[in-house]
């Protein structure tokens, strides 16, 4: 739950534009001097003025009340191991591109080529699709990262479908360490990055992976055996070469986000929030 | 600023004090003026003045070559220049609601006439969009969320238009199904009107932007297209007054041309120019290599007869330019498989070498002069 401690009051306070003091345990948990203010937004106005106690206590309820669940999008249901081994997740390369930090994620090997073990990619994979589930729910950017042409396309529209962002081209330099001189001084940063291939096309780390650990981006990644897990913040040992492997993984994450918007409309309905309440009011009435 | 002027001469001071204000108003922003030295002329009243400036260039701010205009600004511009078009047609005399640019134009120019040659010097009036450059509008909402899907690339509306051009990557090199072949996938029997139809909405499906599913579904229906390679153009078979099936074609080799007549059903006589070939071609290289190649190729030495005519060139070329006709007109009588061995001989291709230049400074084309160590 440690990486989740550090990422949430980044996320909360790209929710909640007011300067709140958070509690002195989860400021503990925050890494270094570039921690959770660096990312607040400046010269948003507040939403309602009138009430702040009681929006306070309303958006605290929509927060705080996701993170009382152990699983409280339901992303078990999404997968089992059966579909899994199905969409040919536990195959990966030979033992010779086998990298040292995925030996604990292999369950063995058959005929020289590595097997994942997909009871441990179940558990990993449920902890990531709720991870980005949460981050859906805090209206965080999520940016999905690859840089296999063979995919390319089907990530770009899987992101277009949940409303979110992909980058599968070339990845220039600074773009997250120098984003302020390459956009804009008011530029937002992506909250989660998801890599559907961690390699680049020369075999390498992706350059996203090291600029997000610098930028304190939580990132969830899909490593084969070949591949680097220590960066990662939540790692999914698993194939990331085979089209029915790879259209899981999107179908999942598609599925998981628009679930956790969808949720959070929900939530925003039920608790009567004055921005959804203002909304209303101009556009038709609500039905109970 | 203008502090350095007061210790010179008074009847000078304002007119310098102007030139250097000028000066200065030219480049706003950037331009620092940290130091205006003024030489005293031995003995003279003329002063020569030379600017040093020293250019603050700002660091560490992103590289624009434009000037960041703010959209506020541009709006302030735009509700002046509206503002000013109607007091200037007013001014005018005209109506100030069918004021257009030309008259703008000619107002401007009869207010403010101008001796300048160059135009682009004389005052305008035009509307701040052709003025400004335009600039990119902030790219993300009050939350900070990005409108573009694409926006973290760095380049959204060129990415945006490769990831669009992808859709229809595999439209390219296949073909719809023909009709027999859609009727064997579907055990039904179609009319034309039906297939077509069909057609016509695949064809509209495929323009759409749709997802994976639907490219999946329409590929199905899709067949790929084997590239042909070029083919082989056949003479056709003509016919002469005594009923004998002939075909004639041409062929050239360096600079000699030569046109070839062959006949289906001869003996084996070849004649050049009126002359047979054993007189026009004495040596037996070109006899054997270039004449009778063609029929040995396909062992029909005495089956055909030739007649051709030649010029230009050489010995060799025009025997070489004979064979090429030779064999391009033997296409339209031997079946296809035959052909496709006479390509991959090499019959069939005219020979693209020819006699390259000399080059000054070398004796030959490529013979260089004798290398003289001293």
């Amino acid at each position: 739950m440690a990486p989740a401690r550090t990422a949430l009051p980044r996320l909360l306070c790209a929710g909640v534009r007011s300067a709140r003091r958070w509690p002195g345990f989860l400021r503990k948990a925050t890494p270094g001097p570039a921690g959770p203010s660096g990312r607040m937004l400046t010269g948003a106005p507040n939403p309602a003025r009138s009430e702040p106690q009681d929006d306070h206590d309303l958006q605290r309820k929509i927060l705080d009340l996701p993170l009382k669940h152990s699983d409280f999008f339901n992303v078990k249901e999404l997968f089992s191991v059966k579909s899994l081994f199905e969409a040919r997740v536990h195959l990966g390369h030979k033992a010779g591109c086998r990298h040292r930090f995925m030996e604990p994620y292999i369950f063995g090997s058959r005929l020289d080529q590595d097997i994942i073990d997909l009871e441990q990619t179940a558990s990993h994979l449920q902890l990531a699709l709720n991870f980005t589930a949460h981050v859906a729910y805090r209206k965080g950017i999520i940016l999905f990262v690859s840089r296999n042409r063979q995919f390319m396309h089907l990530i770009e529209n899987t992101a277009q479908n949940c409303g979110e962002y992909a980058h599968t081209r070339y990845f220039k330099g600074g773009l997250l360490t120098n984003a302020q001189l390459l956009f804009g001084p008011e530029v937002r940063l992506p909250d989660l990055i998801i890599f559907l291939h961690t390699l680049n096309n020369v075999f390498e780390p992706h350059v996203a992976v090291r600029d997000a650990a610098k930028m304190n981006i939580p990132t969830v990644g899909i490593v084969d055996t070949n591949c680097n897990p220590c960066l990662i913040t939540y790692p999914i040992p698993g194939n990331d070469d085979s089209p029915p492997a790879v259209h899981l993984y999107c179908r999942l994450f598609c599925t998981t986000i628009n679930r956790a918007k969808e949720k959070r409309r929900q939530m925003e309905i039920l608790y009567q929030l004055p921005s959804v309440k203002r909304a209303e009011d101009s556009g038709t009435r609500r039905s109970s | 600023m203008a502090a350095p002027c007061v210790s010179c001469g008074r009847a000078l001071s304002a007119r310098l004090s102007l030139t250097v204000r000028a000066s200065l108003a030219r480049r706003p922003g950037h331009w620092k003026p940290s130091a205006v030295d003024w030489q005293m002329g031995a003995g003279s009243q003329l002063l020569k003045l030379i600017h040093t400036t020293a250019v603050t260039t700002k660091k560490n701010v992103p590289a624009s070559r434009h000037e960041v205009y703010t959209e506020d600004f541009i709006k302030k511009q735009i509700e002046e220049f509206n503002i000013g078009k109607r007091h200037l047609a007013n001014m005018m005399g005209e109506d100030p609601e069918t004021f257009t640019q030309e008259d703008i134009d000619r107002a401007i120019a009869y207010l403010f006439p101008s001796g300048l040659f160059e135009k682009r010097a004389r005052p305008i009036m035009k509307h701040p969009d052709q003025i400004f450059p335009k600039q990119r509008a902030i790219q993300w909402g009050k939350d900070g969320r990005p409108f573009h899907f694409l926006f973290y690339t760095g380049k959204p509306s060129y990415y945006s238009l490769m990831h669009v051009s992808m859709l229809h990557l595999y439209l390219i090199g296949s073909r719809w199904l023909i009709k027999e072949e859609l009727e064997e996938m579907l055990v039904e029997n179609l009319s034309d009107q039906d297939y077509m139809q069909f057609i016509r909405l695949l064809e509209k499906l495929s323009t759409l932007q749709c997802g994976p599913a639907e490219e999946e579904f329409v590929q199905r229906f899709r067949r790929g297209v084997a590239i042909q390679s070029k083919k082989q153009l056949i003479e056709p078979v003509q016919y002469d007054e005594r009923g004998m099936a002939f075909s004639t074609s041409e062929g050239r080799r360096k600079s000699a041309t030569a046109k070839a007549v062959v006949y289906e059903h001869g003996s084996g006589e070849i004649s050049v120019n009126g002359m047979g070939y054993l007189h026009y071609f004495p040596v037996l290289q070109d006899r054997c290599e270039q004449l009778m190649f063609p029929f040995h190729f396909l062992d029909r030495l005495g089956k055909h007869d030739v007649t051709c005519t030649v010029c230009g060139g050489g010995r060799s070329a025009q025997a070489g330019a004979i064979r090429l006709a030779v064999a391009k007109a033997l296409c339209s009588f031997i079946t296809e498989d035959e052909v496709e061995w006479m390509r991959q001989a090499g019959l069939l291709t005219s020979d693209p070498r020819v006699r390259e230049r000399k080059k000054p400074g070398q004796e030959g084309a490529r013979r260089k002069f004798t290398w003289k160590k001293r």
